[in-house]
């Protein structure tokens, strides 16, 4: 674990125990249950958002795609009939397709990832909205996906799937961006793209890797909140996921120049978000400052971050001074 | 300008001293200068000019010493203040806005306004500008779109910028490196205009000829500090050279004639992006140092990008071991044995704030790793390696390489290619920025490598380093491979006639 990681995850206990001192509804099995479920659900396209803003990309879709990938994936099983392990498939591969297609667009037209996705975010939203016709994608009674809703919604132990999926999603994230050579050069491409190029790295092959990981796990994702929502408005679906997920990564120490950040950093960020969102609740705080804590929060992290930097790289400053003048105290006296 | 050229500029800095983590940038550096007078401040790359300039120009504060204008004091100063007390730069990478016109660039920031609306007056504009491009003589006008201005006329266009802030001190920084003869000399003429009017003029150049001719006072920069000073009567370029590298020329090393192994690097018939027109033919044998001289903007760099794969060639191929590479893959190249030690290290070679472990092993991760793991253990095997090999000065090799100086960071860029095993090793710049000590380590690891059979292809514009590293040189100019000089044909002068075509 990195430095910063041992911090947030003190924030996290800290405001943690602090929620439940003042309420000790907090740590009910039922609060956490729910709360464990929302950190799995949008821990999932945090994670995605993460591989790409290490590479000093974003993706601002996510939630445009959840919302199309939920209704066509609802679409598909309750109106045409399709199995839902094929739905399930054809739903993967399509935001595969799409994360391909951002990646295309921004190695080989050199377009900013910023336009490509923010265009992607107003498109994959109004086909979303015309595919519906603006109405409701859910399911009506009676239909039943038995182990389709065990697999995606359902619990054991008491331990909500999605938060299990969302760990091994982490676990497996974590091995391949901290353990294998593409996250090596994740972080290379990130910092340095001209160095990266210049020591033999397929930058283009990087960057559209990472775009293709983010939009298939978000479609993932997409599946998981289809199936919590179970009745999809595509105009409101997933609005401002995609800031949530840039919120989480931020706060986990990514950086959004890039080549700075952790997995663990991105999931103790969600975990840190959801439980703020429970306090707002817990304490009474008025829901309508939802957002607005959450920014609060966010923001005095980064600063106190910075700070902490512009600190340490003063120090290092005043210890080569000291150095010096130790160096040069000896030869004078020689003199 | 005619107002404030009447009181003229005394300018003196005192005991200037700036430290970075793991480098002296500069220590106790005196300088000073007065209206009418041109000095020329010289040193070899790294020596501690562009710190010294950052300091004048109030964009680094130093950690000591003092800074006198016209008898006011200061301990550092900033952009503003500077410009405001009439010190100009003149940049050797121009930034003239090439989507603007003379009148524009000149006046940016202080554009004239006009009517209730404050529009942008370019009548007014030109008007004052006009007198200021006839002073110094230029053959465009103050409507001439930038875009299509020489880069000798966008020298001129910055000094006219620094003109029009009534500057009272231009500092010109290595202006002549990418003029031709005759527009040295126009820039020249203009230097001495500017002395009679009393502006005072710093001169940063590595042309010994040019400051033999123009300056009144010669100032030597060497290692950070001050390493002497020359008066109008004592300037030779054998002087000068001394003070710079702090001992006489004589210590060469070995020649060696390599004309019968055979060639590991070989460009045949090769066009590059830069000069479609022009064919390069030229090759590299084992055990061999090329030097490749030129001016900048020869070519040089390109044909290295243009072999490495960085850049797609045009045309004609580039052999490794007498295997051609494919155009534009940069790891086609690296399998094949072909590493580049690029110009800009810090941009091009380095991931400054990673550890130093990552930056060597980065090309060698295939082999270091496990099913897919990077295996952590022995990249710490390799980097530490590298580190006794080339003695890399750190406390650990998990430290940011950023914290290294310039000839360790250096030698982070060599290790990471060493552990590739390569066959030719370009060097493009290899000593840019970094102090002698290191120099000579940088050139006796090159003699290494080449002992051990390794191609060596050095670009240099340090006439030093070509002239004493190379076993031969070829010299560049527009794009093509002016002429091969061998050991015993090596001067300064034979390069330099080469090179300017």
């Amino acid at each position: 674990m990195q430095k910063k990681d041992i911090g947030l995850a003190v924030l996290v206990l800290v405001v943690g125990a602090i929620v439940a001192l003042i309420n000790p509804r907090f740590l009910s099995p039922i609060n956490l249950a729910n709360t464990a479920n929302l950190i799995g659900l949008f821990g999932l396209f945090s994670v995605a958002e993460a591989f790409v803003i290490v590479t000093a990309g974003i993706e601002l879709s996510v939630g445009s795609v959840i919302a199309l990938l939920g209704v066509l994936f609802v679409d598909l099983i309750v109106v045409q009939g399709v199995p839902w392990p094929l739905a399930l498939v054809i739903v993967l591969i399509l935001g595969g397709v799409i994360g391909l297609l951002h990646g295309l667009l921004i190695t080989r037209l050199r377009l900013q990832p910023f336009v490509v996705t923010l265009c992607g975010l107003l498109i994959y939203r109004g086909i979303a909205r015309f595919y519906t016709a603006d109405g409701t994608a859910g399911f009506s009674f009676g239909d039943k996906f038995p182990v389709l809703e065990w697999l995606v919604s359902g619990r054991t132990g008491g331990v909500p799937h999605s938060i299990i999926a969302f760990g091994i999603v982490a676990v497996v994230a974590w091995v391949v961006m901290h353990r294998t050579i593409l996250g090596r050069h994740l972080f290379a491409v990130g910092k340095n793209e001209e160095a990266a190029r210049y020591a033999g790295i397929n930058t283009t092959r990087v960057i559209i890797l990472a775009y293709v990981i983010c939009a298939f796990l978000t479609a993932f994702s997409a599946i998981f909140f289809a199936m919590y929502t179970r009745s999809i408005h595509p105009a409101s679906h997933g609005n401002f996921y995609e800031l949530y997920g840039i919120a989480a990564a931020v706060l986990g120490g990514f950086s959004l120049r890039g080549g700075e950040g952790s997995i663990v950093g991105v999931v103790l960020g969600v975990v840190l978000l959801q439980i703020l969102q429970n306090l707002v609740n817990l304490l009474g705080i008025p829901s309508s400052l939802n957002f607005a804590v959450m920014g609060s929060v966010i923001l005095i992290g980064v600063i106190a971050d910075t700070q902490i930097a512009n600190y340490r790289s003063r120090r290092r400053q005043a210890l080569a001074l000291e150095e010096l003048a130790s160096a040069e105290r000896p030869l004078t006296a020689s003199q | 300008m005619s107002d404030n050229s009447a009181q003229r500029i005394g300018l003196s800095l005192a005991g200037i001293t700036k430290v970075y983590p793991g480098v002296v940038a500069l220590k106790n550096v005196d300088l000073s200068i007065r209206g009418g007078e041109v000095v020329g401040l010289i040193g070899e790359n790294g020596a501690g000019k562009s710190t010294l300039m950052k300091v004048l120009g109030g964009t680094i504060a130093p950690d000591s010493g003092a800074i006198a204008i016209d008898g006011e004091r200061f301990d550092a100063l900033t952009p503003a203040m500077a410009t405001s007390r009439g010190i100009a730069f003149v940049h050797q990478e121009l930034n003239a806005f090439t989507n603007l016109d003379v009148a524009g660039n000149v006046l940016l920031g202080r554009e004239l306004k006009t009517g209730p609306l404050r529009l942008l007056d370019r009548k007014a504009m030109a008007r004052e500008v006009e007198p200021i491009l006839a002073l110094l003589g230029t053959r465009f006008g103050a409507n001439d779109p930038v875009a299509d201005l020489s880069l000798a006329d966008q020298q001129l266009l910055e000094i006219a910028r620094a003109l029009s802030m009534n500057a009272r001190l231009v500092i010109l920084d290595e202006p002549t490196s990418s003029l031709t003869i005759s527009e040295t000399q126009t820039l020249l003429d203009v230097i001495r205009q500017l002395r009679k009017k009393g502006v005072a003029i710093l001169f940063i150049s590595h042309r010994l000829s040019e400051i033999e001719e123009i300056a009144d006072r010669v100032v030597v920069l060497r290692d950070g500090c001050n390493a002497g000073d020359l008066s109008k009567d004592q300037i030779s370029k054998h002087r000068m050279v001394q003070l710079m590298i702090g001992r006489d020329l004589n210590q060469f090393y070995d020649k060696r004639d390599h004309m019968a192994k055979a060639p590991v690097l070989e460009f045949r018939n090769v066009a590059t992006s830069a000069f479609p027109e022009s064919r390069v033919d030229l090759s590299v044998r084992a055990g061999e140092i090329l030097g490749v001289a030129g001016l900048v903007g020869a070519g040089r760099t390109e044909l290295a990008l243009a072999a490495f794969g960085i850049d797609a060639r045009l045309g004609g191929e580039v052999l490794v071991n007498g295997r051609a590479l494919p155009s534009s893959s940069v790891s086609a190249s690296i399998e094949a044995g072909l590493c580049l030690v690029p110009e800009n290290r810090k941009e091009q070679g380095l991931f400054l704030d990673f550890p130093i472990y990552e930056n060597i092993a980065l090309p060698s991760l295939p082999r270091l790793s496990r099913h897919g793991l990077v295996d952590h253990r022995a990249e710490a095997r390799l980097a530490n390696g590298s580190r006794e090999r080339l003695s890399i000065k750190t406390s650990s090799v998990a430290r940011p390489v950023a914290e290294l100086s310039g000839g360790n960071q250096q030698k982070v860029v060599l290790a990471k290619w060493l552990a590739m095993n390569p066959r030719v090793v370009i060097f493009d710049e290899p000593t840019r920025g970094i102090d002698v000590g290191a120099k000579s380590e940088v050139y006796r690891l090159m003699q290494d490598l080449a002992n051990e059979g390794v191609g060596i292809l050095m670009i240099s514009s340090d006439m030093e380093e070509v002239i004493g590293v190379s076993d031969r040189v070829a010299v560049m100019c527009n794009g093509e491979i002016a002429g091969i000089l061998n050991a015993h044909e090596l001067s300064e002068e034979a390069i330099l006639r080469l090179a300017v075509g």
